[in-house]
């Protein structure tokens, strides 16, 4: 794991990422739950990263019924809403590393089929196709020295930027950390820690990426209009 | 390929530029970086018709502006080269096919040929990209080669005719990586699989912007009502294309709302079926008025533009779509889609959003109906379709990917790559 602005120093200058993923099929295919939940006990991490964040670099023009893949696929593949509204509602952060995430996966439909008296099956067009990516991390070359040249710059920056910096971050730094906390706590005594908290008290689960470039734009915004008057 | 000058290539850069934003091509030049001087080879079968030959005239400059060596060769075969590869086509999306000995041995031999005609610049190449199953045996007839070899297949091979994918897996199995349009696509392979979505080139003859007046010239050239709804399906006659079905869609639902359709074609020179197919059509349309069967050529860029920029609706009404470009195209012109629910169809009309889904004539026939009463929809779907293609479908994110696999096939498939200064 590298820090939150990669190699670079605390205190120095917020470094403007952007990045895009490129879709790689694992070549595996489920039909019903058995053997879904037997192939996400093996299936490459990676996959379990591009099927729980992959998805805000996708299209979307409608909220998101369910924030992860699997859980749309057990409601619209399965039709088992249980099922769907459960693995919607495992929360990536709340474990230490994307293995931990997996064996909570795997506990909740277990559990299900454990439940169930017939296994759930999809038709032969809905199977779950088990996707990965590689990240591409390009640099904008734009840097900030202070927290408040960013106010007005977090309404500019690409879908891709916040994605890197907001979601990839979280699941990139040991801290867990979107990449402007962990930058903010680089500075001496408290005078960002609400900002900080406010940022970290975000659940970016179901958000767009624009919806929650807003929200840090917001967030931004406020802090620093509170500490004008 | 002739290569064009730097300033030319400069000011291409600069065009695209414009209609993409500068932080897009920022992003392919840093991409490109590690690739300067790569020689890329890219083959298929064909220069002129179909989507292949289409994305490869202008991926090809584009790669050249960005410092990478790229060129594009084509394998050319006898007739029944091509029906053998038409076998092959039809039964990767799922039609039985029998492909008898002789014609396969003629398909091996036709490889043959051609690796003799390109051995020193396949065996050279940084990269090659191996295009549809034509030229898929190549790589088995360049022992001594040094570069990563991928096969792109354009075709929906979601369900293919198993005979015919096991003789084909055989030579595309040694590939270093293979792309396809969608997951669902994709087949068990022993090596990593891309998905990467075609795209449109938003410069080029058929999708740039045009003067009302050429657009209006379209009614007097081909007879048409600038009065009365234009719906059209522009496509090769293809049965997997159903021009047939989109005749009966048409039939159905002109019987309440008048319109008029016009099915544009051109044939592609590795497609022996298309004429067959459109004396089917012709005998269909049986000589309506309001159904005009246009066979146009290869080089009809800005006629197309035009057809589909006069029309209300476009149609495509595919059966099995490997990504259907006409798709993108007609969204990119702010129109609504009415697609057959299938292959590349799906990730491209978005139902109810860009345009609907249907699965039968019936279906294409009352959407139709429905677009052309609530016109407000109509107006509104084709603003969101705009939209959609600048973000999914231009040919600059299609280089961005494929730029990626380039960098990433050197990188040993690295799950995170860095490039520029990141």
């Amino acid at each position: 794991m590298q820090n939150a602005t990669g190699d670079i120093q605390k205190k120095s200058p917020f470094a403007v990422k952007d990045c895009a993923l490129i879709t790689i099929a694992t070549g595996i295919k489920v039909q019903n739950l058995k053997e879904f939940a037997a192939v996400l006990k093996d299936v490459p991490v990676g996959s379990i990263y591009h099927h729980f964040w992959g998805r805000l670099l996708r299209a979307l023009f409608d909220e998101p019924e369910y924030n992860n893949d699997f859980a749309s696929w057990a409601s619209h593949g399965l039709h088992d809403k249980q099922l769907a509204e459960q693995l919607s509602m495992v929360i990536p952060t709340d474990y230490k590393d994307l293995e931990g995430l997996r064996q909570e996966m795997v506990e909740v439909v277990e559990q299900r089929l454990d439940e169930s008296e017939i296994v759930p099956w999809a038709k032969a067009d809905q199977q779950f196709h088990f996707l990965k990516s590689q990240i591409v991390v390009f640099d904008t070359g734009i840097r900030y020295d202070h927290p408040a040249e960013l106010v007005p710059q977090i309404s500019k920056l690409s879908t891709g930027s916040i994605y890197y910096h907001f979601i990839d971050a979280r699941n990139r730094t040991d801290e867990r950390y979107d990449d402007f906390s962990s930058w903010l706590n680089g500075f001496d005594g408290d005078e960002f820690e609400e900002l900080t908290r406010n940022l970290c008290g975000m659940d970016p689960y179901f958000s767009s990426l624009k919806e929650i470039r807003l929200n840090v734009s917001t967030i931004f915004q406020k802090f620093f209009a509170k500490g004008e008057q | 390929m002739k290569k064009q000058s730097n300033q030319s290539l400069q000011n291409m850069m600069a065009e695209y530029q414009a209609v993409t934003g500068s932080n897009v091509m920022q992003q392919l030049e840093q991409l490109a970086a590690p690739l300067k001087g790569a020689r890329v080879l890219h083959i298929n079968s064909t220069k002129e018709g179909g989507g292949v030959a289409e994305i490869l005239h202008k991926l090809i400059p584009l790669k050249q502006a960005l410092g990478i060596e790229a060129d594009w060769d084509i394998i050319t075969g006898n007739q029944e080269f091509y029906q053998c590869t038409k076998g092959f086509h039809n039964a990767l999306q799922g039609m039985r096919q029998s492909i008898s000995e002789k014609l396969l041995q003629n398909y091996e031999k036709t490889n043959r040929e051609n690796e003799e005609k390109l051995r020193s610049k396949l065996k050279e190449a940084d990269f090659v990209f191996i295009h549809d199953p034509q030229p898929a045996p190549l790589l088995k007839l360049i022992p001594e080669r040094r570069g990563k070899w991928i096969w792109r297949c354009h075709i929906d091979a979601s369900k293919p005719y198993r005979e015919v994918w096991k003789y084909l897996r055989e030579w595309i199995t040694p590939y270093d990586a293979s792309i396809f349009s969608l997951p669902e696509f994709a087949q068990p392979l022993p090596h990593p699989q891309y998905i990467i979505p075609p795209s449109i080139d938003p410069l080029s003859e058929k999708n740039c912007p045009l003067p009302d007046h050429e657009i209006d010239n379209i009614y007097s050239e081909f007879g048409l009502d600038p009065q009365m709804p234009l719906i059209t399906q522009v496509s090769r006659y293809d049965r997997f294309k159903d021009p047939v079905g989109v005749i009966e869609a048409y039939k159905l639902a002109s019987k309440l709302t008048p319109m008029q359709l016009v099915l544009a074609g051109g044939g592609a020179s590795d497609d022996p079926e298309g004429e067959a197919v459109l004396n089917e059509v012709k005998q269909a349309s049986n000589g309506a008025s309001n159904i005009h069967v246009l066979l146009l050529p290869a080089d009809a860029n800005r006629t197309i533009n035009a057809l589909q920029r006069a029309s209300d609706i476009i149609l495509q009404k595919s059966i099995r779509e490997g990504f259907g470009l006409t798709v993108s195209e007609g969204l990119w012109k702010g129109k609504p889609v009415i697609g057959g629910d299938t292959g590349g169809i799906r990730l491209q009309v978005i139902d109810h959003y860009t345009g609907f889904l249907v699965r039968t004539p019936e279906g294409a026939a009352l959407r139709t109906r429905y677009l052309l009463h609530r016109r407000d929809k109509l107006e509104e779907m084709g603003m969101r379709a705009k939209r959609f293609v600048r973000e999914n479908f231009l040919i600059t994110r299609h280089l961005r990917e494929y730029l990626t696999l380039m960098v990433g096939l050197t990188n040993e498939n690295d799950e995170r790559i860095n490039v520029g200064n990141a």
